[in-house]
């Protein structure tokens, strides 16, 4: 029988010998190029990080190839980043640039640090859930091939984060992201009702929606959907299977902007809604990438250094994001949901766009 | 040649940027799940529809959480995957790896499973991507024995996350490893034996830069800080004039504008500081965390299902972190027993607070209500007030 409840490996066993003698003691860091992180100690010894990016979803020979490379150069010490990036760790200068020429030579991208585009986060999607909207790392991997450059390169006027969720569960939380992809539906859940009453408790059905739309049908031991009140959340389905809400035709992506979560300069913020809805299109959904390129194009354009997105929309007024963007402005962007009020504009002072 | 069997996927091998289904074809030539995922997944490019069906209890000996259940709505074309489960392992904290770990990982993986899997999942958990329900409780056992541990899912303490914090970042204000490996071991059962009414997810962060994105992203977010004045080296201030424009790029862009610059002299007016980092940020050999360190305490941070997206609440504005971090466990207990006790099933803390009022909460776990709580007091003259702050009425 195998032990329980022994929790994770203890983390100190997992630190290369140079952080745990400097521990807690780390005096400053430079960004020696893109991907290459130089941290100081108080000890005067330096740790080099090289940084390189990943499709998250990777086979145990790559996760094995990633050892060689750790072992080969970094003593076999290694991590991983909250937006997963793979860091090499390197206590031996010497060794960082045959490190980034056999990176190279494997084609893995270096970079992600400073301002930049990072990895996107994002969720499973098609490949392995149960409520997707659109697949995940299809439309990651479609975006990350055309902003490459933003990646191995630090020249925009922050740091920009890209996140993706497939569905309003946002496994991926995209709600504070500089820009969200956010899969949605946009037709109401079917009940099956020859299915609902031997798979479903009716009950908490009802209670899973957010908006009343559910109701019991005890009668026939089902429930119906009021499509009036019904905004397409897909809770309810995760609740009771027998009421599938994809919807080919229907499904498909929305754009966030302008959401962070560090409190440097200004407090965290949500992302704002920017593109109600562009179309599936897989393998390459060309209309998804195309609108998170032109935004990040104008964003470059116009922000001033140090603007995140949602810093630079604020000084400059949505009005105007939706002028320079080109992006239309319709009645799906202002909100109808429980707080509504108090994003509509109560003062005269407004821009023309 | 022979005609691929993935023309959709095969488009998503070309470009620049590392591609997954490379990583799947690599993983479908050994290993016979892995080969009719990649077929399944191709057909949902082409349906524009996913093809998993959800849920089943399925997990391990003695555990309710760890194992995400998952099946196939075409068993009949992928037989392979009809069953196909997910596995959350733990992460050594901060994603710290030595290789020798890693490799065992694999190994084991490869045994049991798809061979595919995420480095990592969402809330930091290595995700094993797919097995059948007979391998659940071997792979498990070989986990145990190479000395990882499942983490959290359904109604349970998700497995906690923090930053790199001490182990490379000179901002650190907080042990956040530490803190979050403490907490993860103290809290096995709450991990792995759902409880609540609902997840409930704890991340640290050593700064305010907030790199694990614990106030969008957790119930319970512990974020490092500090009192007293920011630590100045003015020769090294001096020393950022040849790549940075002081003025405009630091004193300009301070939320709060409490830094004067001569051209010679930074000067801080401490007392107007709100510690957002923006400075520290951009002159990291200048300037410093202040002396006396410890944590800001949030709760309630969560993303839209049900009731909407939360960003966490203060409410603890400094909290000194020592081990065994005693006020901070007896915190989250007093927190997690009030939840659990007005919960809603599949309410989160956050939408009990709103649902009962924050009044209602800060008494009930016996925190005394401050300033720093509010951007603002309330606007509107619904006031409550307690029973015993009213007069009686005398005869």
């Amino acid at each position: 029988m195998a032990k329980t409840d022994i929790g994770p490996p203890d983390y100190k066993t997992m630190l290369p010998p140079v952080i745990a003698r400097n521990y807690g003691k780390w005096r400053y860091h430079e960004i020696l190029k893109p991907g290459v992180l130089m941290h100081i100690a108080e000890s005067g010894e330096a740790l080099y990080t090289v940084r390189a990016g990943s499709p998250r979803l990777v086979s145990t020979d790559h996760i094995r190839e990633i050892c060689d490379m750790a072992d080969k150069y970094c003593d076999g010490y290694l991590r991983f980043t909250s937006r997963h990036n793979i860091e090499f760790l390197l206590a031996d200068k010497d060794k960082v640039e045959p490190l980034i020429a056999e990176l190279a030579s494997r084609q893995y991208p270096v970079g992600g640090t400073g301002h930049s585009i990072s990895n996107i986060v994002h969720t499973q999607g098609w490949v392995h859930c149960h409520t997707p909207a659109t697949d995940a790392s299809g439309p990651v991997k479609a975006l990350m091939d055309e902003i490459y450059e933003h990646f191995v390169t630090s020249t925009l006027p922050a740091h920009v984060r890209i996140a993706l969720a497939c569905c309003l569960n946002m496994c991926g939380a995209v709600h504070c992201s500089d820009i969200a992809i956010l899969g949605i539906h946009r037709t109401v859940p079917i009940p099956d009702n020859t299915r609902v009453p031997n798979v479903c408790e009716i009950p908490s059905t009802v209670a899973s929606c957010p908006t009343g739309a559910i109701r019991g049908d005890m009668k026939n031991k089902t429930v119906t959907v009021n499509p009036d009140k019904c905004m397409y959340c897909g809770n309810c389905y995760t609740v009771c299977p027998a009421m599938p809400i994809a919807d080919p035709e229907n499904d498909g992506i929305s754009i966030w902007v302008g959401g962070k979560v560090s409190n440097a300069r200004s407090a965290p913020k949500f992302s704002k809604l920017a593109i109600p809805f562009l179309p599936n299109n897989p393998p390459r959904w060309p209309e998804v990438v195309n609108a998170v390129k032109n935004i990040i194009e104008v964003y470059a354009t116009h922000a001033r250094k140090h603007e995140r997105v949602g810093e630079w929309i604020e000084r400059v007024g949505w009005e105007r994001f939706f002028t320079l963007t080109g992006i239309p402005f319709t009645d799906k962007h202002i909100d109808d949901f429980d707080m509504a009020t108090e994003t509509f504009r109560t003062s005269t002072q407004f821009k023309w766009g | 040649m022979a005609e691929s069997k993935t023309p959709l996927l095969d488009k998503l091998e070309e470009g620049k940027w590392p591609s997954f289904v490379k990583d799947m074809k690599q993983a479908a030539e050994k290993n016979p799940m892995a080969k009719d995922l990649i077929a399944q997944l191709e057909l949902s490019y082409k349906d524009k529809i996913g093809h998993w069906k959800h849920g089943g209890i399925v997990g391990v000996k003695g555990y309710g959480s760890g194992v995400i259940g998952r099946y196939s709505d075409r068993p009949d074309l992928f037989p392979n995957v009809q069953a196909f489960h997910t596995m959350r392992v733990n992460h050594p904290t901060g994603w710290f790896y030595k290789t020798d770990a890693l490799r065992k990982l694999c190994d084991v993986w490869d045994k049991h499973g798809s061979g595919l899997t995420n480095m990592h999942g969402a809330t930091g958990d290595v995700i094993l991507l797919g097995t059948r329900t007979e391998h659940l409780q071997s792979c498990f056992d070989d986990l145990s024995a190479a000395g990882f541990d499942l983490g959290g899912s359904g109604s349970a303490l998700r497995t906690p996350s923090a930053c790199v914090g001490p182990g490379r970042c000179e901002w650190a204000c907080i042990d956040s490893l530490d803190i979050c490996y403490n907490i993860t071991m103290s809290y096995q059962d709450k991990i792995h034996r759902p409880m609540f009414p609902y997840k409930f997810k704890i991340k640290v962060s050593a700064c305010s830069n907030d790199c694990v994105a614990s106030i969008a992203r957790s119930d319970l977010s512990i974020i490092g800080t500090w009192k007293g004045d920011i630590q100045i080296d003015q020769k090294e201030v001096l020393a950022y004039v040849s790549t940075i424009d002081i003025q405009k790029e630091v004193c300009d862009l301070c939320p709060t504008r409490c830094m004067e610059w001569n051209g010679n002299e930074l000067k801080i007016y401490n007392d107007d500081c709100t510690r957002c980092m923006h400075c520290i940020n951009l002159m990291p050999k200048a300037l410093r965390p202040g002396k006396e360190k410890g944590a800001t305490i949030l709760i309630g941070g969560k993303a839209p299902i049900l009731q909407g997206a939360l960003l966490s609440w203060v409410i603890v504005p400094f909290m000194k972190m020592e081990p065994p971090y005693a006020e901070l466990k007896d915190l989250i207990e007093r927190i997690q027993d009030w939840w659990d006790e007005y919960g809603k099933s599949r309410e989160r803390l956050g939408e009990l607070i709103k649902r009962l009022g924050m009044r209602v909460f800060l008494r009930a776990v016996g925190l005394p209500a401050v300033p720093q709580m509010v951007k603002a007091p309330r606007t509107n003259p619904y006031v409550f007030f307690w029973p015993e702050e009213i007069q009686k009425e005398v005869k």
